[in-house]
């Protein structure tokens, strides 16, 4: 456990040294994303009867922000480590792929979720917030941070430069989350798009957060729920099974 | 007791390379071993394979008994490595490095070790600096210290010395020697010949991926049988009869390689029957560095 724990504190203590990179900056930019996008458009766009633009926007920006963050987490901090060589003092250790796992998955949604009350707190004091299920908001949360703090440890041992990092991010990871009806509801979209969100599980992602807080979804939440979870855990499996064989860690 | 290395049939191949081919070899617990080897022999991918960084194709290593796959927490609880590459984390302080490498060993209180590592290696001072702003020399004193967090019973260091001043190569030695004697084991690669010579005990000397030979170091140093030796006598004429096995001179010294001792009596005897007097002698001891560059040449051949 001391091994695991050890490595915990250390990815966080990374992340909170440069604190003004990895925490203020993305609160930045989700404020200037509910600035924008807020006043310019909401006035135009039509999302459920009686919420209001920007009480639909808030939570999809708090998830965007954790989820982006989570990722960035452990991604970022793996393919430094491989680069200049220092995750041989990780590699040495008798670490198991448990504690390896757990320790940079748990690391990446401390951050997602420091993040993610960061925006909040931040958005509340402008756009009038409820909240009237936090619970399911507080279970997509960290489902969601869990998920791609996964996806990030699996991007950050596939790659070995930085720009099939930022490949892997631009091509993947971003259009997955704004397709994921952060500042829009699926519903306004054509029949066909639709259908190529449901295939998103950042959708079900977000749909589920947001549920929390304006108690309307796209999709039922429990089902929003079972993808979540389904997705997560065969990511678990396969991230668990890389760093077992040493896929790209151990030559 | 069980071996502190024991290397069994280790090949690994990169692509169409074969950086190991069948390498076997025992390190006995205690002992101060020198793996010797120009660069691309392999070493390196030997000691990544005993960490547990790099997989074999085939073949087994234990540590201590531990073999380093299957029960690789037990082989790598007993083994410290020292990188050659000089690796650090810049977000972190060294005193922090060092408690993070205590933690992933397991150890959660070892303040005093890490006290006595950083005294040792002349690091006190710097405890409390970022790693970014060491010296390299500095940062390699880190390294050493990260390898021995955990006590290990097995030291491994990959040319630790390679780039650093020497005033640390001295201080590093006899901080290592005195590990060795309460009881370390000790594998040191080194293009330094005269580190290996004046330290180790046993060498094991490889060329692309083989082990060429292995051999108590005294033994490697006999094996090399020829001896030079400088005569220099009172005036610049040498003797008729040695004249024949004189390879050189330098005015009134000569210089002479000898095939076996023995024959260091004959020519003395050969300079009293000629009425001459030595003003100095000298033979210096057989060095690694010929055995290594003769066993490097034959291999060639």
């Amino acid at each position: 456990m001391t091994g695991f724990y050890t490595l915990f504190y250390k990815e966080v203590l990374r992340f909170w040294k440069v604190s003004l990179q990895t925490i203020l900056a993305p609160v930045i930019t989700a404020l200037l994303y509910l600035t924008i996008f807020g006043h310019a458009i909401g006035s135009h766009v039509k999302v459920y009867n009686s919420v209001p633009y920007n009480g639909f926007l808030v939570p999809g920006l708090v998830m965007m922000a954790m989820l982006q963050n989570a990722f960035s987490n452990t991604s970022s901090s793996l393919i430094q480590s491989k680069i200049t060589g220092n995750l041989v003092f990780i590699l040495l250790p008798p670490l198991s792929h448990f504690e390896f796992f757990m320790a940079y998955v748990l690391a990446a949604v401390v951050r997602g979720l420091v993040v993610g009350a960061g925006v909040f707190v931040v958005a509340i004091w402008f756009v009038p917030v409820s909240l009237p299920h936090p619970l399911w908001s507080i279970l997509f949360g960290l489902l969601g941070s869990i998920m791609l703090g996964i996806l990030g440890l699996i991007a950050g041992i596939w790659a070995e430069k930085f720009d099939q990092l930022a490949g892997f991010q631009n091509f993947i990871i971003m259009p997955l989350t704004f397709l994921a009806g952060v500042f829009y509801s699926i519903h306004s979209l054509p029949e066909v798009w639709q259908q190529f969100s449901h295939l998103n599980p950042f959708f079900y992602m977000i749909d589920g957060f947001r549920y929390g807080f304006i108690g309307a979804s796209d999709v039922p939440v429990w089902q929003s729920l079972a993808v979540v979870s389904g997705c997560t855990f065969v990511l678990t499996v396969i991230a668990l099974q890389l760093i077992k064989t040493g896929y790209k860690l151990r030559h | 007791m069980s071996a502190a290395i024991h290397i069994q049939s280790i090949s690994k191949s990169f692509g169409s390379l074969k950086a190991l081919d069948q390498v076997s070899f025992t390190v006995n617990q205690g002992e101060f071993f020198a793996l010797l080897g120009p660069n691309g022999a392999g070493k390196t991918t030997l000691i990544s394979i005993l960490a547990g960084l790099t997989r074999a194709d085939s073949g087994h290593i234990q540590v201590m008994g531990h073999d380093v796959v299957s029960d690789y927490r037990h082989a790598r609880r007993a083994i410290g490595v020292v990188p050659q590459e000089l690796v650090f984390d810049p977000f972190f302080t060294v005193r922090e490095t060092l408690v993070f490498q205590s933690g992933y060993f397991g150890l959660k209180h070892n303040d005093a070790w890490v006290d006595e590592l950083l005294e040792n290696l002349g690091l006190t001072s710097k405890a409390n600096v970022n790693m970014r702003s060491l010296s390299g020399g500095m940062k390699r004193r880190v390294l050493v210290a990260q390898a021995l967090v955990h006590k290990p019973p097995v030291i491994v260091l990959d040319e630790p010395t390679a780039g650093v001043d020497v005033e640390l190569r001295q201080s590093l030695w006899e901080f290592i020697q005195r590990l060795n004697r309460e009881g370390h084991t000790i594998v040191l690669t080194t293009h330094y010949l005269e580190e290996a010579e004046t330290l180790c005990n046993r060498i094991a000397m490889m060329k692309q991926g083989r082990i060429l030979a292995l051999d108590d170091k005294t033994h490697f140093l006999n094996k090399t049988g020829k001896r030079e030796l400088h005569l220099r006598l009172d005036s610049a004429e040498l003797p008729e009869q040695l004249r024949s096995r004189c390879k050189s001179q330098d005015k009134d010294t000569f210089h002479f390689t000898l095939d076996n001792l023995g024959e260091l009596e004959d020519i003395m005897s050969l300079v009293r029957m000629a009425g001459r007097q030595i003003k100095d002698i000298s033979l210096p001891e057989a060095s690694l560095e010929d055995a290594f560059v003769r066993l490097m040449q034959e291999s060639q051949s």
